[in-house]
This record gives C-alpha cells, sequence and structure tokens, in this order.
C-alpha cells in the first residue's frame, strides 16, 4: 500500500530523514517510535506530502507521490490524517467538520455526506454532539471528532501523527479505543506514539527511528522483547 | 453668541439628504476596498515573488503619500489621461476604494498569519484545494480575528468620506459648506453635520459589536 524507497528530507543543512526504505502492505498497522527528534512525524508527513521529499520515493498503492505529474489532492483524498492538535474547524460544527470535505472535495451531496458522517459519530459514540462547536469538546471528544472527519473521505491509508500527546491522561485511552476498533476493519495505518502498551497491542510492525535512521523494522514482539540496536534496548529502558 | 438654528431650519433636509450620499459612498468604497484588500493579501502571502513585490510596491504607493492627492489626481487627471469624463462620485469611490485596498490588504495579511497552521494542514490532508481552503477556513477565521480593525477601517472611510467634497461631490460635509454660505451662518450647519457623523459612527459601531458577538457563537 506504501513502499518507500530511499527517502531524504532535509530542512536547510539539517537532514532529518536518512535515507528511509521500507514498505506497508494494504490492511497493516504499523507503530512509528523513537525519541522526540528523531524524524518520525516528518517520515509520516512526507507520506501527504505535508513535507515534501528532499529525495527518494514514496509510492501509494501505485502513485509515485514524489513525481511531479502526480495529483497529490487526489492522494490526499486517499490518505487520512490525524493530528496531535485535532485542528478542527473551530467555525464549524462537529458536523460541519465531518461534511465539509466530503461535500466540497468529493462533491456528495448534503444527505450522504451527512449520512456518513452521522454512522462515523455514532461509531465514535459522539452522534449527540453532532450540532456542537469544538470548543464545547474535550481533549479526547476533539481527537475522535478528528478521527471520524479524516474516515469520512473513506480513505484507504490513515496517518496518526501523535494522537495522544496533547491529551489529559484519562482521555487517552477512549481515543486509543477508537484506534482499535479502526484496526479491526482492515484500514491500513501508520501510528507515531509514545504509547508503547498500545503500538505492542496493535501494532503488525514497529519502526524505530533514531537521529533520521530507520534503525530497526520488526514485528512487535521481538521488538520489545529482543530489541537488536543498543539505541532501542536503551530506547525501551527509558521508556518501559 | 449669537447662535441662530432658526436660520438653518429649511436647509434641514438638504443636509440630511447628505447622508444617504455620505453612506453610499463609504458602503462602496468599504466593500471595493476590503475586496481588492483581501486579494492583495493573498498575493503578500503568495510563493510568486513579483506578485507580493506587486502588492508591497501597491502599498506602499497608497500609504506614501496624501489621500487628498491621490483624490485630485484620479478626478482632474483621468479626462487628461485617457479621455473619459469621470463624475466625482466615481472618483472618490475608485480612489478610496484603491487606498482602503492598501491599508486593509496589511490588516487581512496580519490575519490570515494568525490562522493556526495546523488549519491549513488539516484541510490539505483532506485534500482540499488551496481556493475553497482559503474561502471557507483559512479567511472567516482570519476576518473574525481581525474584525474590529476592519471596523476602525470603516470608520476612518466614513469620516475621510468628508475629502469628496473638495471634489465637489454633494455629501454631508459639502452640503454644510453649501448652506453656510447661503446663510452666511458658519457654526451651525457644520456642528449638524458633526453630530451627524458622531451618530453615524456610533451605530456603526455598534452594529459592529452586534456583528462580532455573532461571529463568537463557536467560542
Amino acid at each position: 500500500m506504501i513502499r518507500i524507497e530511499h527517502l531524504v528530507k532535509s530542512f536547510g543543512p539539517l537532514e532529518v530523514l536518512k535515507d528511509i526504505s521500507t514498505e506497508v502492505d494494504s490492511g497493516e498497522v504499523v507503530a512509528i517510535i523513537g525519541p522526540s527528534g528523531s524524524g518520525k512525524s516528518t517520515l509520516l508527513r512526507c507520506i501527504n506530502l505535508l513535507e515534501v521529499p528532499t529525495a527518494g520515493h514514496i509510492f501509494v498503492g501505485d502513485v509515485d507521490i514524489t513525481s511531479p505529474k502526480c495529483d497529490i489532492l487526489k492522494v490526499r483524498q486517499n490518505v487520512g490524517m490525524v493530528f496531535q492538535h485535532f485542528n478542527l474547524f473551530p467555525h464549524k460544527t462537529v458536523m460541519g467538520n465531518l461534511t465539509y470535505a466530503p461535500m466540497k472535495v468529493r462533491g456528495l451531496s448534503k444527505a450522504d455526506a451527512s449520512k456518513i458522517a452521522m454512522d462515523l459519530l455514532n461509531k465514535v459514540g459522539l452522534a449527540e454532539k453532532a450540532d456542537q462547536y469544538p470548543s464545547r469538546l474535550s481533549g479526547g471528544q476533539k481527537q475522535r471528532v478528528a478521527i471520524a472527519r479524516a474516515l469520512a473521505m473513506e480513505p484507504d491509508v490513515m496517518l496518526f501523527d501523535e494522537p495522544t500527546s496533547a491529551l489529559d491522561p484519562e482521555m487517552v485511552k477512549e481515543v486509543l479505543d477508537v484506534m482499535k476498533a479502526l484496526v479491526r476493519t482492515g484500514i491500513t495505518m501508520a501510528i507515531v506514539t509514545h504509547e508503547m502498551g498500545f503500538a505492542r497491542e496493535v501494532a503488525n510492525r514497529v519502526l524505530f527511528l533514531d537521529g533520521g535512521y530507520l534503525v530497526e523494522d520488526a514485528p512487535p514482539d521481538v521488538f520489545f522483547s529482543a530489541p537488536k540496536s543498543d539505541r532501542a534496548q536503551q530506547f525501551l529502558e527509558k521508556v518501559l | 453668541m449669537n447662535l441662530d438654528f432658526g436660520q438653518i431650519i429649511p436647509s434641514l433636509p438638504f443636509i440630511l439628504n447628505g447622508i444617504l450620499v455620505t453612506l453610499r459612498f463609504t458602503v462602496l468604497s468599504a466593500l471595493f476596498g476590503f475586496a481588492l484588500g483581501t486579494l492583495l493579501s493573498l498575493l503578500k502571502i503568495s510563493n510568486i515573488k513579483p506578485l507580493r513585490w506587486f502588492a508591497e510596491f501597491y502599498t506602499s504607493i497608497f500609504r506614501g503619500t496624501p489621500l487628498i492627492l491621490q483624490l485630485a489626481l484620479v478626478y482632474f487627471a483621468t479626462p487628461q489621461l485617457i479621455g473619459y469624463k469621470i463624475t466625482p462620485i466615481e472618483a472618490g469611490v475608485f480612489t478610496f476604494s484603491l487606498n482602503s485596498a492598501a491599508y486593509s490588504s496589511e490588516t487581512i495579511r496580519a490575519g490570515i498569519m494568525a490562522v493556526d497552521k495546523g488549519q491549513r494542514e488539516a484541510s490539505m490532508s483532506l485534500g482540499v484545494p488551496y481556493r475553497p481552503m482559503m474561502l471557507d477556513i483559512i479567511l472567516p477565521q482570519a476576518f473574525k480575528n481581525i474584525l474590529p480593525a476592519l471596523v476602525n477601517e470603516t470608520i476612518a472611510l466614513l469620516k475621510d468620506s468628508a475629502l469628496v467634497s473638495t471634489i465637489g461631490v454633494l455629501d454631508l460635509m459639502r452640503r454644510a459648506q453649501v448652506v453656510a454660505g447661503q446663510t452666511f451662518l458658519y457654526f451651525e450647519p457644520l456642528l449638524v453635520v458633526g453630530v451627524i457623523y458622531y451618530v453615524m459612527v456610533m451605530g456603526l459601531t455598534q452594529a459592529a459589536n452586534v456583528l462580532e458577538r455573532r461571529m463568537r457563537r463557536s467560542d
């Protein structure tokens, strides 16, 4: 579903990602972990071109999104993203947040978009908040709405950029529960996270980044019980 | 002190009719100025350097010269330049729109920059193209933040509109002068239009407060 070949990303003289190559199969759930500043978020943001790669190729489906001919808007419609700080549209209601892009971008009628939206709000347990503005929601509720908003475009791939890092501890679970339910639907997911327990439980594979290098690429059992690199061992000692 | 308001009472309807002239003038200039200012602000944040340069040069010209000079240039020089006999009202609305656009473009640009960049990223990640992203997501939030500044700009326009009296538009100011010329009374008609300007500005401020409260619904 996603193939990354020799990806390099620099911000000016600073090389943030160094020759990253990996693949994510359809339906696979990949957790991206590592210390802060290791390039996790940048890697994720390259997959929908919020960051433009400096070198290398990224394929989403069959499309080379780094090719200048690629219609990136089309690709983004198929790749949903959830942000650390939710980024809901504050001037639109919850319903407005969910229906905006499906109507504007996919050209759905208001009725069709509302139906999809209501269905998703039910799934994330927030149907009764449909007419509220985001400012009236708690952090956990905002993030569940943000997940529903991304899903409303019916993407094949979902990217999560530290979805629980900005939440109060008691709200983390409700968001993780929604994500677990999502895993069961078989959608392809890439998750940058500091929730090791969650990564271990739901991920098919763990990518460990450090200093811009992809240091380990292993199933969670292997990674968490017997990491190969010293750097990953040190990291796990600190966080587990 | 020998004030005689009695003498200008017959001229009151004449003066009051000027309210419409001033108001129409202000509304038109504010609308055109706002639209053009929005366009300029988008040029100012664009990635294309010549567009940025153009917008900045434009702003520097209109901020760097007196408004009354711009007005005189447009009104008196246009017929000489292109042979079109421009009416005072046209010259006024044209000049004031261009001038107001220069000022409001800076305000709008600041308002756009103040919108959280996550809003842009969220729109992009949903595949929303640039135009609808700006129109539906970024600009509404920017305008909400800069509404007080835009009201100030409109108030300034309303008061500065008195300058069009210098090219012969029969606005409030000019009507006061006409009445003064007829009656040889200066204080009374000028005081009357002064009060009218003041009331209009207060009304505008109140209207803006109502609008602001409505827009804060989502907070």
